[in-house]
């Protein structure tokens, strides 16, 4: 499974155990309004560091802070997941 | 004794906040000409108020009214339920419950309070007659709320009497019924300052429209609060001089973000609890404390709490420190003898700074709210395919912390055969969390074990983090 499918394979599966209804995803969506509160958004991460073995947050610029889907896949494509 | 309303008055200056809700603004001096409770004088001197009303504007100013008034206020943050709600107004011997909706669920033994939106004109004669006691939540091991008592001097504290920039203005993410946003809502309060106030379930994105349009200075939040901030794409539109993290360990990573997104802004983090009050701000922007923090033998600098590190924990004493815990109608302290309250914070020096290194007995603080293991690993034991469970913290770059378990399965050889079997088992236990526990105490991940290490005592080897 490519990185995006699996990040995207991820959002849902935790949207769907925490009850609440996905945005439709797509690379613009930004990542505060695709419908999953902060503990959402953290299972998902703690997921995708198992799945894909890397540590994608370990970012120091504020500037590369994701704030859409597709700077999420970004990070996580470029930290070599 | 002179009651929240004089003391906002007096150090104020004579001025007095505005609060800026979502859709509402509530000028506090209009309560100098009225009330915002339904009948005052129905209100008696021995009373204690459970304040319930969901927005925090309606708690905001209850509080100016009912401080020095009654004898205990117990303030209750929205998520709580029906069921928590009336432990804890039967543990706080509650008599009234304020609410901002005449629809709220009924507490039996409780009469309810329904305020006003706005100020009913009457003649008030504000004076204070007793000090108040002030009574937060924090989290408990059972899963009830564990009842922590302050008065207004000791939340208040270093605040009393300390001059702010007349052009300030205030804001915070959390909710002022929390230990961190109850001490930004004093701060407004006794400085006259405007305080914008997020709402419940509210938009990050939509808050922080709010709190740029309005000008804010200062503004605080956990650590997550400000990752999901620096997230939601809008933290370019506040412009704040004074940034404030409390609440949870902030690593150099947040420092780091903060520092980049505002290059202009005094930067600082703060050691807080519910339990000891504000211990201590850091400012050079770095994680960690100075080891010149710690008491030595000059003692520490007036004002400031006392800090001790005793087996491994920091210990703080100060003025600051709740009062006690109320527990079934009685007081239980929370210092030991010699005044110093065991934060629980596991510390580590390097060199000439101490660092935050996690929770003693594998409290996990997942975005500034507490799990207690054993809360959860109740959950987990109680289904009898499992023999035992261990709950414990893993790092997480969005809440700081999220809990993670692991089960040994009854039997836990014909499990690890039969992979249908482990995946149902976990599915089931999964189930049985989220049916059980609110959402931050269930566990991200649960894994089977074929076994846990356990002390000659008989007890679980807990993590330190």
């Amino acid at each position: 499974m490519s990185v995006r499918d699996e990040i995207m394979s991820t959002f849902r599966r935790v949207a769907d155990a925490q009850g609440r209804r996905l945005a439709p995803l797509s690379d613009e969506l930004k990542l505060t309004e695709c419908g999953l509160d902060s503990l959402g958004f953290a299972l998902v991460v703690a997921s995708l560091e198992d799945s894909l073995q890397v540590d994608a947050f370990n970012v120091s610029d504020a500037s590369a802070f994701p704030v859409t889907l597709g700077d999420l896949i970004g990070l996580y494509e470029r930290a070599g997941a | 004794m002179r009651g929240l309303w004089n003391a906002s008055r007096e150090s104020g200056g004579g001025v007095f906040p505005r609060f800026q809700g979502r859709g509402c603004t509530f000028d506090v001096n209009d309560l100098a000409a009225g009330s915002i409770l339904p009948d005052p004088d129905a209100i008696r001197r021995q009373a204690t108020v459970v304040l319930a009303t969901g927005e925090q504007l309606p708690t905001a100013l209850a509080l100016l009214e009912l401080d020095g008034v009654v004898r205990r206020v117990v303030l209750c943050p929205p998520e709580l339920t029906s069921t928590q709600l009336a432990a804890v107004a039967s543990a706080a011997g509650a008599d009234f419950m304020a609410v901002s909706d005449s629809s709220a669920t009924e507490v039996p033994g409780l009469a309810k309070l329904v305020l006003r939106t706005r100020v009913r004109p009457a003649r008030i004669e504000r004076s204070a007659s007793q000090n108040t006691e002030w009574v937060l939540l924090t989290s408990g091991t059972t899963g009830m709320p564990k009842l922590v008592v302050h008065t207004l001097d000791g939340l208040a504290g270093a605040l009393l009497g300390r001059a702010t920039g007349r052009r300030d203005i205030w804001s915070t993410f959390y909710d002022i019924r929390r230990y961190g946003g109850l001490q930004i809502y004093l701060r407004a309060v006794l400085s006259g300052a405007p305080l914008v106030l997020s709402s419940p379930g509210e938009p990050t994105s939509d808050f922080l429209e709010r709190v740029g349009e309005a000008g804010v200075t200062h503004i605080s939040g956990t650590p997550s609060h400000w990752r999901r901030a620096l997230m939601s794409g809008s933290a370019h539109r506040i412009n704040p001089s004074y940034v404030r993290l409390s609440g949870e360990i902030a690593d150099q990573s947040v420092l780091d973000l903060l520092r980049q997104a505002f290059p202009a802004a005094t930067i600082v983090h703060a050691f807080a609890s519910t339990e000891a009050g504000v211990g201590f701000e850091v400012t050079d922007g770095l994680a960690g404390f100075p080891a010149s923090f710690v008491s030595g033998a000059g003692g520490p600098a007036p004002g400031r709490a006392e800090l001790r590190v005793f087996d491994g924990t920091l210990r703080l004493r100060s003025p600051r420190t709740a009062a006690y815990y109320l527990c079934d109608g009685a007081r239980h302290a929370l210092a030991g003898e010699d005044g110093y309250v065991d934060t629980g914070d596991l510390v580590e020096l390097v060199a000439d700074r101490y660092y935050f290194r996690g929770r003693q007995g594998g409290v996990i603080n997942v975005g500034g709210l507490k799990v207690y293991p054993e809360e959860v690993e109740a959950v987990l034991n109680a289904d009898p395919r499992v023999r035992m469970s261990l709950v414990r913290a893993r790092r997480n770059p969005i809440t700081g912390a999220i809990a993670v378990a692991e089960v040994v399965p009854a039997e836990a050889e014909l499990v690890a055969r039969d992979p249908p079997r482990a995946a149902r088992l976990i599915d089931d236990l999964l189930s049985a969390c989220r049916r059980a526990l609110p959402a931050h105490k269930v566990p991200a991940l649960v894994r089977l074990v074929a076994s846990l290490e356990v002390t000659d005592a008989g007890k679980l080897v807990r993590p330190s983090a």
